[in-house]
C-alpha cells in the first residue's frame, strides 16, 4: 500500500561544485520510509546523512533522481510537502536577544498556516509535552542546552506534521538531557503515531531509537535493517579467550577451530577473538575441546557485536574515529 | 501572503521594540553630522548655501545616508539568523518566500522612516525651517527606497553568508555612492567631471528631489525625477533581492 510509505527516495543525489572540483555529498540513494516507523541515519561526519535530510525536506534541490515524501512530489509539490513535515535542524548558534520560547512557537506555527488561536492552542498542548511549559515567556538566550534542544523540536512540532526529521538530535547534550529528549522522541511515535527519520553519529543513539538502521558512507547507503539484524548478519558474536602462559598460541587455534564453527580469528590483547554464529551455543564445546587438549583456560568472554564492529566491517572504517574531527577525504585541490 | 508578511513582520518588530536602543544607535552617526558638521554649511556661500537655508539642503542628504546605512546593514541580521537557523526553519514552512523576505524589509521601513522624523525634529533647534509636507513626503520617498535596499541587503547577507565579508562590501558600495549623490554639499559646486559623474548615479536625483520637497518646490523636475527613481529602484532591488532569496532556500 502506497499510503503507508512516508518517504520513497528514487536515485537521489546531490553534488556541489567547489574550487577543488564536483563533490558528490550524495551518490543516488534509494530507501523507504514506512508510517509509524523510528529510522536512523548513521554515519560519520561527511558521509552525506544531512545533505540527504536537506533535501528531503526541500531545503536543497537534489541534482537528480527525487523523492515522495508524506504523498507528495519533493520537486513538484514543495509547499504540499512543507505543510506535512516538521524539520528540527542541527544544533544552530547561541540565539539573538529579544525573542521568547512561546512566541517563537507561536510564530512558527502560524508559518506553517495556523490561526493566532489555533496556534496559542496548539502551544498549551505542546509545550508540557517537552517539558517546556512555564518556560513560555523565558528568553531563548536563558535556555540550558537540553531545554533549548526541547524547544527547537517544539518548533517541528506545531503544526502536528505525521513525519519529523531530526538533525542530529542530541548533540552536544549531557548524557541526562540526551536520555531525555530520546524518551520524547520515543512517546512521539508511541502516543501521536509520528513517523521519525533521524540523522545521528551516535552508535547508542542509533541502538536506542531506531526501529531500522540505514547505514550511509561515502554518499551511499550500505546497510539498510534492524539494529538486531545488522549484527547477526555481519558480525557475529565475539569470544575473547585467554589460556595459560604455558599453551602453544598454534595448538589453541587449532583446537579451537576443530571445536566451533570460526567466521574469523585473530590475537589481540586480551587473548584470542574469535568470530562465531552465536557465542552462546559455542562456548561449550569450544571449553570442552580445550580442556580434553589439556590447555589451561584462564578466561573466557562473550561479547555480542556493536553497531561500531557492524560499521567496520562494512566500510573497514570505524565509526569512532569519525567522531574526531578529522579525516574526511577532501577534493583534490589545484 | 499579506498574512505571512505581518507575521514575519511583527516578529522582527517585537524582537526590536524589546531593545529599542537599536533605533538611537542607528541615529548617532547621523546627529554627529547634523551637530558637528551642519553648522559650518551655514557659513558657506554658494550652491544655494548659507543660513537656515543651508539646513533644507543638508538634512535631506542626511536622510539619505540614514536610508543608505540602515537598510544596508539590515543583511547583518539575517546573517546571524543564518547561523541561528531561523531562515532554515522558516524556509521548512510554506510560507511563501516572497512573505520571509518582506516582512522583515517593512520593519527595516518602519526603522528608517521613525529615525528620519527624529532626526528632522532634532534639526529644528539648529535651524531648518523646511515645508513639512515636503519633510513627509521626503520621509516617504527615503522609506520606499529603504524596503529596496534592505531586501538587496538580505540577499548579499545570504550569498556573503558572513560578517567580515558583508561589512567590506556594503561599506565599498554605499560610501561611494552617497559621495556621488552630494549629501554632504551640493553637486553643483562640483567640478564639472565630479558633476557629470554624479549625474549617472540614481541616488543623485532623489537627494536633489528630496530637497526641493523640503523646499517646499512640488512641481521640481527633480521632485518628479526623484520619487520615479525611488519607486523604481525600490521595487527593481526588491524584485532582484526577493528572487535570490528563494534562489538560496532551492
Amino acid at each position: 500500500m502506497a499510503e503507508s510509505r512516508l518517504i520513497e527516495a528514487r536515485s537521489l543525489a546531490r553534488s556541489f561544485k567547489t574550487k577543488g572540483g564536483t563533490v558528490e555529498a550524495v551518490r543516488g540513494v534509494d530507501f523507504e520510509v514506512r508510517a509509524g516507523e523510528i529510522v536512523g541515519l548513521l554515519g560519520p561526519n561527511g558521509a552525506g546523512k544531512t545533505t540527504t535530510l536537506r533535501m528531503l525536506t526541500t531545503l536543497l534541490e537534489p541534482t537528480s533522481g527525487g523523492a515522495r515524501v508524506a504523498g507528495y512530489d519533493l520537486q513538484s509539490q514543495p509547499r504540499e510537502v512543507r505543510r506535512r513535515i516538521g524539520y528540527v535542524a542541527q544544533v544552530g548558534a547561541a540565539p539573538s536577544a529579544g525573542t521568547l520560547v512561546g512566541e517563537e512557537l507561536v510564530t512558527q506555527a502560524r508559518l506553517q498556516g495556523l490561526s493566532k488561536a489555533d496556534a496559542r492552542a496548539r502551544l498549551v498542548k505542546v509545550a508540557p509535552e517537552l517539558s517546556l511549559d512555564g518556560l513560555e515567556r523565558r528568553a531563548l538566550q536563558e535556555l540550558s542546552g537540553g531545554q533549548r534542544r526541547r524547544f527547537d523540536v517544539a518548533l517541528g512540532l506545531m503544526h502536528t506534521p505525521q513525519l519529523v526529521f531530526l538533525d542530529e538530535p542530541t548533540t552536544g547534550l549531557d548524557p541526562q538531557s540526551r536520555a531525555n529528549l530520546w524518551e520524547h522522541i520515543r512517546r512521539l511515535r508511541d502516543e501521536d503515531g509520528v513517523t521519525i527519520l533521524l540523522t545521528t553519529h551516535y552508535l547508542d543513539e542509533a541502538d536506542a531509537l531506531a526501529d531500522r538502521l540505514l547505514v550511509m558512507d561515502d554518499g551511499r547507503i550500505v546497510a539498510d535493517d534492524t539494529s538486531e539484524a545488522l549484527k547477526a548478519r555481519i558480525s557475529g558474536d565475539v569470544i575473547v579467550l585467554s589460556v595459560g602462559d604455558g599453551a602453544d598460541p598454534g595448538s589453541v587455534e587449532a583446537v579451537v577451530r576443530e571445536a566451533v564453527g570460526v567466521r574469523k580469528l585473530h590475537r589481540g590483547d586480551g587473548g584470542l577473538n574469535i568470530t562465531v554464529d552465536n557465542g552462546a551455543v559455542a562456548v561449550a564445546p569450544m571449553l570442552r575441546a580445550l580442556d580434553a587438549a589439556a590447555i589451561e583456560v584462564e578466561g573466557v568472554a562473550v561479547s555480542r557485536p556493536t553497531l561500531d564492529d557492524v560499521f567496520l566491517t562494512l566500510t573497514g572504517r570505524s565509526l569512532r574515529e569519525g567522531e574526531a574531527p578529522a579525516p574526511t577525504p577532501e577534493p583534490l585541490a589545484s | 501572503m499579506l498574512t505571512e508578511t505581518a507575521i514575519i513582520f511583527q516578529r522582527q518588530m517585537r524582537i526590536l521594540l524589546r531593545n529599542p536602543v537599536w533605533v538611537f544607535f542607528g541615529l548617532t552617526q547621523p546627529i554627529l553630522y547634523l551637530v558637528l558638521f551642519g553648522p559650518l554649511l551655514t557659513r558657506v556661500r554658494g550652491g544655494g548655501l548659507g543660513g537656515d537655508a543651508s539646513w533644507r539642503i543638508f538634512v535631506p542628504g542626511l536622510l539619505m545616508q540614514l536610508g543608505i546605512f540602515g537598510a544596508g546593514f539590515a543583511g547583518f541580521g539575517i546573517i546571524q539568523e543564518l547561523r541561528e537557523g531561523v531562515i532554515e526553519r522558516q524556509r521548512v514552512t510554506p510560507a511563501r518566500r516572497v512573505s520571509l523576505i518582506l516582512g522583515r524589509t517593512l520593519q527595516n521601513m518602519v526603522t528608517i522612516a521613525v529615525q528620519s522624523a527624529i532626526l528632522c525634529l532634532v534639526a529644528i533647534p539648529f535651524g531648518l525651517r523646511p515645508t513639512w509636507a515636503g519633510v513627509l513626503a521626503s520621509i516617504v520617498v527615503i522609506s520606499v527606497l529603504a524596503i529596496g535596499i534592505s531586501a538587496f541587503s538580505y540577499a548579499m547577507g545570504l550569498i556573503l553568508k558572513d560578517e567580515d565579508a558583508f561589512a567590506p562590501f556594503i561599506q565599498s558600495v554605499s560610501l561611494p555612492l552617497l559621495l556621488l549623490s552630494g549629501v554632504f554639499l551640493p553637486m553643483s559646486l562640483a567640478p564639472i567631471w565630479l558633476h557629470d559623474v554624479s549625474r549617472a548615479n540614481p541616488l543623485t536625483y532623489i537627494v536633489e528631489g528630496t530637497r526641493a520637497l523640503f523646499r517646499g518646490d512640488f512641481g521640481d523636475a527633480n521632485v518628479i525625477a526623484g520619487v520615479a527613481i525611488a519607486v523604481v529602484l525600490g521595487a527593481l532591488l526588491a524584485w532582484w533581492g526577493t528572487r535570490t532569496f528563494q534562489r538560496q532556500s532551492a
